[in-house]
This record gives structure tokens, C-alpha cells and sequence, in this order.
């Protein structure tokens, strides 16, 4: 069901925002506006300013951040752990794109620097989405080789052409930077799986190993969990690894028709 | 609040196993829009500033009539599944949205049929 105004406990509110200047003597300033909210407070959201002498702290959005977190405010939380772009863990919204904090360079971006959680999904703590939903999704399309052949005494092989389809599609970390940059699941993420979701799934249906690509198109083949991508493309441009996740669907879409007429 | 586990939300009620075929008509209605608008278009432009009966005249030509009842009925079947797939889109509720999908389609059907019927009644009269 589309939503197209926030809760009013989710309206962010712009004169609680708190501002921590930068240290005496700082070099080269740069100012982070950061999305907050704390359920435990009962407050509204609201947006934090924070200004990173950036001539002490790493090229990335993400090494800002985790110097915002030691050295000036420890209470604001976001998800991090590889920070070199294979986790997907720190995918937020940084000027006003979906992109991954660890990968995001500071000096790419002209002015303040804004971050926000990844639109349209429930947060639980600041820049830390609720992303229950979304792996139920990934679950729910069965991302594994299915196979009814007895199993080979050895590898299952794949011929180099076969293998070169799988490129593109391999790579996705699932940071959902596609998927909630879609306004089609913005609007009916409940139902629709979402380019990430289903760039996953047609990963499956290229695969020659895999044999049950028939059940698979079955289980996609559906209004609301396939057909609500209208090739928007916002998938396609957000992703921070290249891919393209509307291509996966447009092929989908494609073996639906051929196995029809 | 649902106790229901996040799969079988996911899940919810499995695959309707449809939609291709509303995929694939809209795509070929499009395309079939392409030569019928462009000679539609440029059969008004011709006609501009004709009379009643010069217009009357037009219509009433066979390969005229059917071409504008195969427009008609083409671009009133894209309009119905274009605008189908706006309310699915969009509209929130269930209720609200049967409704909406129910009043689109006579809508569509019955300004079909009164096209197609004034057309019938200029060309076969």
C-alpha cells in the first residue's frame, strides 16, 4: 500500500537538530548533516550537525563517520564492517544517493555533506535501517542451486560462456542501495520484491547448473512481485558496485514472454 | 501487530502466476498505437477547417471507419491497462482499490463502445 506522507512521530524535526563545531585550530572544515533518531526518547527524528576537521580523518564518508562516532559523539549508530565496499553494511543515503559510506569519497561531495538511512524502510537507530523485510525477500526466492540430477562425484561443471553469464549478477552485495532508491517499492515493498531481490533471483534462472528454472519463473511470474518495475532505472544508477539490477528484471521479464509464445 | 514470521510475510499469498500477458498486450497495443495515432493525428490535421459534411463524408469511407474503430478500440484497451496498472500502483486499500480498478474498466469499456458506435452510425448511415 502506498504511503506517501510520514507518520507524524517520523517527520524530522529541523530546530531540535544539535550542532558540534569543530575543534580550535582545525585546518580544513567540512560539516556532516546527519539523520538521528532514538525510539527510546519518544523524540521526533531530527538532524545533527557535525563539523570533522577533515585534514585529521580519512578520504571516505565512512572514516567521517567513525571519527564523528570516537572523537565527538559516541552516542550516533550506524552499521559498518568491511569499509572497502564487499560488506554492503554501510549503504545510507549521502547527498541525497544511495551509495555505500565506505566507498563515498568526502571531497566528492560539494558543500555539507547529508546522510540519511535508506529511504522508505523502518528505522531502528539513526543511520540503521530495519532490513527484516528485505532478507525475508532474498529467503523467500530461494537463492541456492536447486537440482534433482543425482549429485556428480565431482564438481558441478559449467562451460566458460555459461559461467560469463553469471558476471554482473555475482557481485551484488545486497546493501539494498537499489532496492529502496526504487519508488515502485517504495510504494509497494510489502508485495514487490525489488530489483535486489530479483536480480538475485534471475542470478539463479542464468545459472546452467541450476534445473529448476521453470519453478522459478513460476514463483516470479506475478503483478506485484515482478511487474511493478516499470524500468525506472534508479536501481541501475544508484548501485555503488556498477551492476544492473534493471537489466536482471528486463531479462526475467524476457524468458516469461519467450516461454509463451 | 502480527506474530506471522518474516518468510511468510514475504511469501504472503505466493504467485499469481499471471501478468505476462498484461505485460506483453500492453507492449503490443503500443506498438500497434504507433501507425494508428500517427494517421489518426494527421488525418484531423488534414481535415481542419472542413465542413460537416466533408467530415461526415470522411468517416462514412470504409477503410476510414475501420481504421478509426481499430484506433478506438486500441487505444482505449492501452488506456485501460495503463491506467490499471496506475491504480495498482498507487492506490492503497483493498476496498479502494477494487473499486478503482472496477470503475476504470467500465469506463473504458463504455466509452469504447459509444466511439465505436458513432462511428457505426456515421459510416452505415
Amino acid at each position: 500500500m502506498a504511503q506517501f506522507t510520514l507518520p507524524k512521530n517520523s517527520t524530522i524535526n529541523q530546530s531540535a537538530g544539535r550542532k558540534y563545531p569543530a575543534a580550535a585550530g582545525a585546518k580544513k572544515v567540512q560539516t556532516f548533516k546527519v539523520y538521528r533518531y532514538d525510539p527510546d526518547t519518544g523524540e521526533n527524528p531530527r538532524v545533527d550537525s557535525y563539523e570533522v576537521d577533515m585534514s585529521q580523518c580519512g578520504p571516505m564518508v565512512l572514516d567521517a563517520l567513525i571519527k564523528i562516532k570516537n572523537e565527538i559523539d559516541p552516542t550516533l549508530t550506524f552499521r559498518r564492517s568491511c569499509r572497502e565496499g564487499i560488506c554492503g553494511s554501510c549503504a545510507m543515503n549521502i547527498d541525497g544517493t544511495n551509495t555505500l559510506a565506505c566507498i563515498k569519497g568526502c571531497d566528492e561531495v560539494k558543500g555539507d555533506v547529508k546522510i540519511y538511512p535508506l529511504p522508505h524502510m523502518p528505522v531502528v537507530k539513526d543511520l540503521v535501517p530495519d532490513m527484516t523485510h528485505f532478507y525475508a525477500q532474498l529467503a523467500s526466492v530461494e537463492p541456492w542451486l536447486k537440482t534433482d540430477s543425482p549429485a556428480p562425484t565431482r564438481e558441478r561443471l559449467q562451460s566458460e560462456e555459461d559461467r560469463a553469464k553469471l558476471d554482473g549478477l555475482y557481485e551484488c552485495i545486497l546493501c539494498a542501495c537499489c532496492s529502496t532508491s526504487c519508488p515502485s517499492y517504495w510504494w509497494n515493498g510489502d508485495r514487490y520484491l525489488g530489483p535486489a531481490i530479483l536480480l538475485q533471483a534471475y542470478r539463479y534462472i542464468i545459472d546452467s547448473r541450476d534445473e529448476a528454472t521453470g519453478e522459478r519463473l513460476d514463483q516470479l511470474e506475478d503483478p506485484f512481485k515482478l511487474y511493478r518495475c516499470h524500468t525506472i532505472m534508479n536501481c541501475t544508477k544508484t548501485c555503488p558496485k556498477g551492476l544492473n539490477p534493471a537489466k536482471a528484471i528486463a531479462e526475467t521479464k524476457k524468458m516469461l514472454v519467450e516461454r509463451r509464445t | 501487530m502480527s506474530l506471522r514470521s518474516p518468510l511468510g510475510h514475504a511469501r504472503g499469498l505466493g504467485s499469481a502466476k499471471d501478468g505476462t500477458h498484461h505485460f506483453w498486450v500492453q507492449r503490443v497495443s503500443a506498438i500497434a498505437l504507433v501507425p494508428l495515432t500517427l494517421w489518426f493525428v494527421f488525418s484531423v490535421a488534414r481535415l481542419h477547417g472542413a465542413s460537416f459534411e466533408q467530415v461526415h463524408w470522411w468517416v462514412s469511407y470504409p477503410a476510414v471507419a475501420v481504421t478509426l474503430v481499430l484506433f478506438i478500440a486500441t487505444a482505449l484497451y492501452h488506456s485501460m491497462l495503463g491506467v490499471q496498472v496506475v491504480i495498482e500502483d498507487y492506490v492503497g486499500g483493498e476496498g479502494m482499490k477494487l473499486t478503482a480498478l472496477l470503475l476504470s474498466k467500465f469506463f473504458h469499456v463504455a466509452v469504447a463502445v459509444a466511439a465505436i458506435f458513432a462511428v457505426l452510425k456515421v459510416a452505415l448511415s
